[in-house]
């Protein structure tokens, strides 16, 4: 080979070292990536079950029922529509009642209700998921001074322990 | 009144930084030897003063001066004074401040150790150091000042975010800000060379040992977070992905890049426009970083405040830097000379495979942080962009990169042998599948697939060392010749050594805990027990316990072995009073290299207590070979050649015969 087509050759390499990284991440975007949704857009979207996605809202009042094991359901409710959710698993530290929460996972075809795999509340007390902030917001259900106000409740959910 | 002191040294610290910023450029400019000189002084005065102003801050953190609504926020006079002063880096001005001062040692260092640079280019280093300070000095005035005064002063302060409250979070802010900020020593260097429109390898000599002090800093701040993260968060998970964590981790795999690019620089004067980008774009991520940090786009127990004056701030200083950066570098780049040719095989092909890979994997790390962000902004369609992403693109991307890894040391520079290269490595690759094999079967087998993982984990390991072994020559000159031989080698090959062996811990970590791991959830009461990991646990009921600002209730577990009490392991459930907020410590019991982790769930009604506990084997490689890199990294650091301030003799030469070509 002449230089010339040894520097073809790299530069041909590595294009297509490139080209497979783009062809892997637009492949991964459509295998792996989940959609938020709320309550309400669900009426709406057609989510078919065992889709992977993001369900996210306030935990409902009185909702939160242990059976038994660490199997826990609930209903994620936006105000308009509402979702019961099962969870296997230890809840996050500041799951409680009336506040924000996004779950991940899918919905089960033969019982129509959403199974998590993964729940995520809030990091501290002070803010939302941020999905679920901006759209409650929107919303007009729920607004930014609200989080100090819910601690009251929050205590009580902590007292259930 | 000190308070007010520190809020001054802070704006005289601004007005230091604006002088820095045009004199000595204009000095640079003209030949004047007195505005240069201006630069190393400046940079010194510049630290005092913000060293000064973080100190004021630190003293009232340490006394409690709640009159100060930083310290009201975010302290509290029960909290223990080790947390009094992480404190002050434990929130978003603090941690601005913290950024500031790392900026600014930096400048200082290389005021004082830049003794034999050229004055021009150290002229226009310090004032490029001097550009970032003044616009970070701006944004903590303008935007985030903690130094602002209640009136009165409340009695008790509102206490630290508990999850905030611990020794791993107190280190790794500076560690990870030391590496940031260090690689803006290589952004100045480099936008100082674009501005100078002259580079040589005596530039990639001075840039080497801070991108590798950087990069050294940033490893070690990144395996500290997710060390943090792993015990104090209570998920068991080391990783998460989140665009945090992938904040801090591109600048890395782009420090990376540029560390072995600057080597193929210094040596062979090749790469110099690419090692020129590579450093500005190093620095821009790590600017990227603190944007999406910072500025509240992200949630995450790091996003302190949401306050959006502050995000569009650090949006523009983002803009104002990197797009200058890159304008300066189209205008300026193609008046540096292209260096030395090299063949496709070689010690240069290698490095620049490695720099193609890890330049497309953080590219790929970028899309997936930053797309949602993006179609958020654009269509307002929210995503979520989760480990199966990044697993799936940066994983498979760098597996060839893993397998090259040790071929790039035995290749000679400038034409190198892949058939020898072969030759010498067999051997080594015959141990590494030996190992990976005798593992897996010690492990009493597992996926497949994990075979490879773990071959690929002791190939790292084992083969990083292929390099010393040839070159002592073992073989042929028998035991006391060849360490005679290893002992007159230069520092350096034995920091890439031990840094790629520890890459290969880290890996065959990865890869061990992942696939050998188990973990399961049960609900448990008194004196039930689960099997684990080959250990036994017994539960043995919860005691309540107060700390100095909590109040917990913990879980005490015997673990045994075969029948006999071997440890005992506590997880609790702690009650942080001042902000009413719970959260879980997990019990962490090291056997080894390999981890039994248990953490409390809720309570059921029935009396028991929901337990998930996880068997996490070989899982301290993955920061053990981090914290090998790190180790590495000082030793190629305290390489002779790389001493900061040791005269360069090669480097003058060079110069002269460029200038002459010019």
């Amino acid at each position: 080979m002449t230089r010339k087509q040894k520097r073809l050759a790299v530069i041909a390499g590595g294009m297509s070292f490139i080209l497979v990284a783009v062809l892997l991440v637009m492949f991964a975007f459509s295998q792996s990536v989940a959609y938020f949704f709320m309550p309400a857009d669900l009426a709406k979207a057609d989510v078919k079950p065992g889709t992977r996605i993001r369900l996210g809202g306030l935990v409902a009042e009185g909702s939160v029922k242990r059976s038994q094991g660490s199997t826990v359901s609930f209903t994620v409710t936006d105000g308009t529509g509402s979702v019961p959710v099962t969870y296997t698993g230890i809840l996050p530290d500041l799951f409680r009642e009336g506040q924000g929460v996004v779950t991940e996972g899918a919905f089960d075809a033969a019982s129509h209700g959403f199974v998590a795999d993964s729940v995520l509340a809030k990091h501290d007390e002070n803010y939302m998921p941020k999905e679920v902030a901006d759209r409650l917001k929107a919303q007009g259900v729920w607004n930014e001074g609200q989080g100090n106000q819910g601690q009251g409740s929050g205590t009580k959910g902590t007292a259930t322990r | 009144m000190i308070i007010e002191i520190g809020h001054y040294a802070l704006v005289l610290a601004l007005a230091t930084a604006l002088i820095l910023s045009v004199l000595p450029v204009i000095g640079a400019r003209r030949g004047d030897a007195a505005m240069m000189a201006l630069a190393p002084t400046g940079s010194l005065v510049l630290f005092a003063l913000v060293a000064f102003s973080f100190g004021v801050l630190t003293w009232a953190y340490v006394v409690s001066d709640f009159s100060v609504a930083n310290v009201w926020e975010n302290s509290h006079s029960l909290m223990p004074l080790i947390y009094k002063y992480s404190g002050v880096w434990g929130n978003h001005e603090g941690s601005m401040l913290l950024w500031l001062l790392i900026l600014v040692f930096f400048s200082a260092l290389v005021a004082t150790f830049g003794r034999n640079l050229p004055d021009t280019l150290r002229a226009n280093v310090l004032a490029v150091q001097a550009w970032i300070s003044t616009a970070f000095l701006f944004f903590i005035l303008l935007t985030s000042n903690p130094f602002l005064r209640l009136d009165p002063a409340p009695a008790e302060g509102q206490d630290l975010n508990p999850v905030l409250q611990d020794l791993g979070l107190a280190v790794h802010p500076p560690l990870l800000y030391l590496g940031y900020v260090g690689f803006s020593v290589c952004f100045s260097f480099a936008v100082a060379a674009l501005i100078e429109g002259r580079i040589d390898a005596a530039w990639a000599r001075w840039v080497r040992p801070w991108t590798l002090a950087a990069w050294t800093f940033l490893t070690a701040g990144i395996a500290m977070g997710s060390y943090w993260a792993y015990y104090e968060l209570g998920w068991g998970g080391w990783w998460f992905w989140d665009p945090v964590e992938n904040a801090s981790f591109m600048p890395w795999l782009a420090g990376t890049a540029l560390l072995h690019s600057a080597l193929v620089m210094e040596k062979r004067e090749a790469l110099k426009i690419w090692t020129v980008l590579l450093a500005i774009m190093t620095f821009s991520l790590s600017l990227l970083g603190t944007f999406l940090v910072r500025s509240g786009v992200l949630t995450s127990v790091h996003s302190f405040a949401t306050d959006p004056t502050r995000g569009i701030f650090i949006l523009c200083i983002l803009g104002i830097f990197i797009g200058g950066a890159f304008a300066l570098f189209a205008w300026r780049a193609p008046m540096l000379k292209a260096g030395g040719i090299f063949a496709p095989i070689s010690r240069e092909g290698a490095l620049v495979l490695n720099n193609l890979i890890l330049t497309v994997a953080t590219a790929t790390v970028l899309t997936g942080t930053l797309y949602p962000l993006i179609l958020e902004t654009l269509t307002g369609e929210k995503i979520s962009v989760g480990a199966p992403f990044f697993n799936m693109t940066f994983g498979l991307l760098m597996l060839p990169l893993l397998v090259a890894v040790p071929f790039g040391p035995v290749l000679a520079w400038k034409r190198g042998d892949l058939l020898g290269a072969l030759q010498r490595l067999y051997v080594f690759a015959g141990l590494a599948l030996a190992a990976g094999l005798a593992f897996f079967y010690i492990q009493n087998g597992g996926p497949v697939l994990a075979i490879f993982g773990l071959v690929l984990g002791f190939w790292g390991m084992i083969g990083a060392f292929a390099d010393l072994w040839y070159r002592a020559n073992f073989a042929k000159v028998g035991l006391s010749v060849g360490l005679k031989r290893l002992a007159g080698l230069p520092r350096s090959v034995f920091g890439t050594a031990i840094a790629h062996f520890g890459l290969g811990v880290t890996v065959l970590g990865i890869f061990a805990a992942t696939t050998f791991g188990t973990e399961t959830v049960v609900e448990m009461k008194q004196g039930a027990s689960v099997d684990i990991g080959g250990y036994s646990l017994t539960y043995d009921g919860l005691r309540d316990a107060v700390g100095p600002n909590y109040t917990e209730q913990r879980g005490h577990f015997a673990v045994s072995r075969g029948g006999v009490q071997v440890a005992d392991v506590w997880s609790s459930k702690r009650l942080y009073t001042a902000r009413r907020m719970p959260t879980t410590e997990a019990g962490i019991l090291t056997f080894g290299l390999s981890q039994l982790y248990v953490s409390l769930g809720d309570a059921m009604e029935s009396g028991g207590m929901v337990v998930r506990i996880w068997w996490k084997p070989f899982i301290l490689c993955i920061w053990g070979g981090a914290l090998v890199m790190m180790v590495g990294g000082f030793v190629s650091l305290s390489d002779r050649r790389l001493r900061v301030g040791a005269p360069s003799r090669k480097a003058k030469p060079v110069k002269a015969r460029l200038e002459a070509a010019e």
